[in-house]
């Protein structure tokens, strides 16, 4: 599925990388703890998170993943956007919650990378 | 023997939560600048960054030293900080010894020093109370990411 297909299924807003909304999502990852996504074994997925601080960038950068879902409407700060503008990781924010977002993207085929 | 082709050393400040990370985003950007493959270099910034965030929320601080042969890549933590006091509990996941604080940042779940070792190939973990922790990783250029990731 492609991101931008992500974003309109969960009404999401795109925070940055506008630009790359064609990048196409077959895996994700679902925590707030950062090493539980770095300990995930496959590679270019989501990230689905709570936690909006700059690690969230770095995590996602040090595992290749291209995109980070922000969820419970949280947003990150500017710095965090900067710094993702410039790994060239799409950030979205939705105002559904974990639960709901991970069963709306489960029910359209998107598969869990843990 | 194996021949020394690049060598790096960082440092590393313990509390500064705001520049964490930054050791391994350089380490991933001269294995990228490189070449060297996608898997490998994924799991070298692991390593790093779990290394780099363990100092940052328990040492004073540290000093990590990145070195790229013709064989592999290794990635040494030395830190000057309190120490672990039981290595075997250390290595549990899930043992965590974090404050809120830490797990706020998204850190401190008990998956650290596990996934370091998970991602080597060879690993060492070396300890002192009140006077740091030597964390040691290689990683094998010939080595397969999925034989790793997995384990």
């Amino acid at each position: 599925m492609k991101l931008s297909e992500i974003r309109d299924l969960l009404q999401g807003t795109v925070l940055t990388g506008g630009d790359h909304l064609n990048i196409e999502v077959e895996t994700a990852a679902a925590s707030d703890g950062m090493s539980e996504v770095l300990a995930s074994p496959l590679l270019g997925s989501l990230l689905i998170t709570g936690l909006t601080n700059i690690q969230s960038v770095r995590t996602a950068d040090v595992a290749d993943i291209s995109a980070i879902l922000y969820v419970r409407g949280k947003r990150p700060n500017e710095r965090t956007i900067q710094l993702a503008r410039e790994k060239k990781i799409v950030l979205i924010a939705t105002a559904l919650g974990m639960f709901d977002t991970c069963g709306i993207l489960r029910n359209h085929g998107i598969k869990g990378a843990t | 023997m194996a021949e020394e082709l690049l060598k790096r050393t960082f440092k590393v400040r313990g509390r500064d939560f705001d520049k964490a990370g930054e050791t391994s985003a350089e380490v991933k950007a001269i294995l990228k600048d490189i070449g060297i493959d996608p898997g490998i270099m994924r799991r070298a910034g692991v390593v790093t960054f779990e290394a780099e965030m363990n100092v940052v929320m328990y040492a004073d601080r540290a000093t990590v030293t990145f070195i790229l042969t013709d064989e592999d890549i290794s990635i040494e933590v030395a830190d000057q900080g309190p120490g672990i006091p039981d290595l075997e509990l250390a290595m549990q996941e899930g043992y965590s010894t974090a404050s809120d604080e830490m797990r706020e940042m998204g850190f401190g779940f008990g998956m650290g020093l596990p996934n370091i070792k998970k991602n080597s190939d060879t690993f060492i973990l070396e300890s002192e109370v009140g006077k740091g922790t030597r964390v040691f990783s290689a990683i094998r250029l010939d080595s397969s990411d999925a034989a790793h990731a997995r384990i």
